[in-house]
């Protein structure tokens, strides 16, 4: 059975003298067995791949090494009397021009390898006499068999250009000096792991700011997804009890609050929980209070504001979340509950809450990371303030706002690149431990 | 059973709990509406300044809206509608066809690359979306699409262009279409292209209602791409961006009553299309949830 496989291996071993021509005149196999239109054009893809390689690939990757040496120059000239500007390399350029060609060569090698596989596999298909498919069949296949061909090309593409080749191109920046401190901005070099180390290394000034921010993220990301979670499920609880009147309205109540556009809702609490806004003067009229609450100023008052407030964007989110699922948990469960003499809150802790963490396990994973990635609320709210002299952090600061005020702000690009590197190891460590603890992926069939 | 039900609410502990129950819902549902309640008195409000000693504005007027829609000097705003409302409409355009093609391929076809593909969604979810917005920053000015009219295209494409990773949601919805329905139309003689255009696309009313929407209300709502990209380019900003200056110090105090109407004008109609949406939000996310 393997020794029958359409591998590149095989093509190679056993593939006729087309298949064998076409690893260096590729596209040969497949126009010599009978697909010549399609054989053309993967030939046409590899004289434009060459073309590219000798007109700039290879200039491009040779750059990579130094990331261009040569600073803006200033000669004066006497003859003119002017000074004259030579154009002098930049790294940043020179280093996206890198990253591109590399995928130009990783997207050429898959080019081969298909091309050498469909050739073998062409081949064989002729040996046993059957038909080999035809242009039209092909393009026919492309609207049936190949569908998910023409529905995913362009999506791909798009992934590819705007996902991929920026994330890839940000991670090589963290290699790099490229920043403000030391004028890095025009001209950088690698830098091997230097930046990790310092992020990592507590008695310096950013490692000092790393595991701070680090902390309160991880901190802030346990509280608000868990009592936004269990407050949540509570609240929709208690508006699906038999007893309770007026359901729907009540939901619209919560609902209201999240079709306001976030972005709106949380700039108006910003502005409601300044000194001298609408809160504080509501408090201090009522005489509830003798001076503002500093709200934004102070950092352990402002972290838990946020927290609150998050309390408020969070809870009507879950609330229309679980509402179906609740309505879901088998009745009979809660029946004998009841007739074993357990209490509400007993029925909740030991059926509601179990059952529910088992069905919503990923949505729980998936609103984990999102806390830990949620830049509005920080940056809308508290603006990651209060700051103190000397830090780039804030004391409110998640590692993503960080990120934006490193790179956007501050233009420590390099920097930047290391902390977002650092949340996407953290993230996939804490994804992997929760999934593989929880139930739903011990045991699926609990409650089934 | 309805005995039980019936000697509850006759009991006076029930009756205590029910009635605190409500008296809890009622305290809270207040505190959830209150913020809107203000914003929307906050625009009426004819003293000007973000500040005030009342809680209540003193008198109302509609004085800020007229200003939000025809002052054309300083913050444009029917400008800004204009180049978010076409960004929108592109927008959507594109990420529609992209979301209801993945999740129509991941769904219902069978191919090697689909379970990568699904985990490679997965990672890539993981990594903070700053990251790539700088580097997308980079690469839209390479392609030369960071100056001038053109920034609008920039923003088109970075709304839309990604959009092929977010298709849980609606996949989960294709999966909830029985299969016996695709097979009794290959047995008729139909391509796969017919049965997306002419079965399952028909049949899939409420999610492409949701993918429309949620893909169109994007734009209006973010604003931090927008001001990334646009940074000083004043006639290409977005409504999220105008918004947001209109709380920056130097016209806060002209313009705060102003964003309050704003911030009315742009959240009624998402609201509305918002709770109009909610029921197909919550079948997409049970359906997803549930596998």
């Amino acid at each position: 059975m393997n020794e029958d496989r359409i591998s590149v291996k095989n093509a190679l071993i056993k593939g006729d003298l087309l298949t064998k021509l076409s690893a260096v005149i590729m596209g040969a196999g497949i126009a010599g067995h009978r697909q010549i239109v399609k054989g053309a054009v993967i030939l046409l893809l590899e004289i434009a791949f060459f073309g590219f390689m000798v007109q700039t690939g290879i200039h491009n990757l040779s750059m990579m090494s130094t990331l261009g040496t040569e600073a803006q120059g200033k000669v004066w000239n006497e003859a003119k009397q002017i000074y004259e500007y030579s154009a002098g390399d930049n790294s940043q350029q020179i280093l996206l021009a890198g990253v591109i060609t590399c995928f130009v060569i990783a997207g050429f090698i898959a080019l081969w390898v298909l091309q050498l596989r469909h050739s073998y596999k062409l081949q064989k298909m002729i040996e046993k006499g059957e038909k080999v498919p035809s242009l039209g069949k092909d393009v026919k296949n492309l609207f049936d068999s190949n569908l998910h061909i023409t529905l995913m090309t362009l999506p791909c593409v798009g992934i590819l250009i705007f996902n991929i080749v920026p994330l890839v191109y940000m991670i090589t920046m963290a290699f790099t000096t490229y920043s403000k401190e030391g004028e890095h901005l025009v001209l950088f070099d690698w830098d091997g792991l230097h930046q990790f180390m310092r992020v990592l290394n507590m008695n310096g000034n950013i490692g000092r700011q790393f595991w701070h921010v680090l902390a309160w993220t991880v901190v802030w990301a346990i509280f608000s997804t868990f009592l936004n979670y269990i407050l949540g499920m509570m609240l929709a609880t208690v508006i699906n009890r038999k007893d309770t009147k007026w359901k729907g309205f009540w939901r619209f109540c919560f609902v209201l609050s999240i079709a306001v556009p976030q972005f709106v809702s949380l700039m108006i609490m910003n502005i409601m929980l300044q000194p001298s806004g609408a809160v504080n003067v509501l408090l201090q009229n009522l005489g509830l209070i003798s001076k503002p609450i500093p709200f934004w100023t102070n950092a352990m008052v402002s972290r838990i504001t946020i927290i609150v407030i998050n309390l408020w964007v969070g809870i009507p989110y879950t609330m229309i979340q679980v509402t179906g699922i609740l309505q879901n948990i088998p009745e009979d469960l809660y029946e004998a509950a009841k007739m074993d003499g357990a209490g509400p809150a007993t029925i909740f802790f030991k059926i509601t809450l179990p059952y529910m963490l088992f069905v919503t396990m990923p949505y729980l994973i998936a609103s984990f990371v999102g806390n830990i990635n949620n830049f509005n609320v920080i940056y809308l709210l508290s603006g990651g303030g209060p700051t103190y002299v000397g830090d780039t952090a804030g004391q409110t600061d998640l590692l993503v706002t960080w990120l934006y005020k490193l790179t956007i702000d501050q233009q420590y690009y390099n920097l930047g690149a290391v902390i977002g590197i650092m949340t996407f190891v953290i993230l996939t460590v804490i994804t992997l431990i929760t999934y593989r603890n929880s139930s739903s992926y011990k045991n699926e069939e609990a409650f089934m | 059973m309805k005995n039980q039900s019936h000697e509850n609410k006759r009991s006076p502990r029930k009756r205590i709990v029910n009635f605190l129950v409500h008296v809890l819902l009622a305290v809270l549902a207040l505190i959830w509406v209150m913020p809107i309640v203000w914003i929307v008195l906050t625009s009426f409000r004819a003293e000007p300044g973000a500040y005030t000693n009342t809680f209540l504005p003193k008198s109302y007027t509609l004085a800020n809206y007229v200003k939000l829609l025809t002052d054309r000097n300083v913050l444009n705003f029917p400008r800004m509608f204009k180049n978010t409302l076409i960004i929108a409409i592109c927008s959507c355009l594109i990420s529609t066809s992209f979301v209801l093609s993945v999740s129509y391929s991941l769904s219902r076809m069978r191919f090697r690359m689909r379970k990568p593909y699904m985990n490679m969604a997965m990672i890539l979810g993981l990594f903070p979306g700053f990251m790539t917005m700088i580097a997308q920053y980079f690469i839209l000015k390479a392609m030369g699409l960071t100056e001038g009219s053109s920034i609008r295209f920039g923003l088109i494409i970075v709304y839309s262009a990604c959009t092929g990773l977010g298709f849980q949601i609606s996949k989960g919805f294709f999966d909830t279409i029985p299969k016996a329905v695709d097979e009794a139309a290959v047995i008729d003689g139909a391509t796969r292209w017919q049965i997306f255009t002419k079965i399952t696309m028909p049949l899939s009313k409420p999610i492409i209602i949701y993918t429309v929407m949620t893909s169109f209300i994007a734009p209006w709502v973010d604003f931090i791409f927008a001001k990334v990209l646009c940074r000083a380019n004043a006639d290409q900003f977005t409504v999220a961006i105008g918004l947001w200056n209109m709380l920056q110090k130097e016209y806060i105090y002209q313009w705060y009553t102003c964003f309050a109407a704003g911030a009315v004008l742009i959240s009624v109609p998402i609201a509305i299309l918002f709770l109009y949406l909610q029921r197909f939000y919550v079948e997409g996310m049970s359906g997803a949830v549930k596998g």
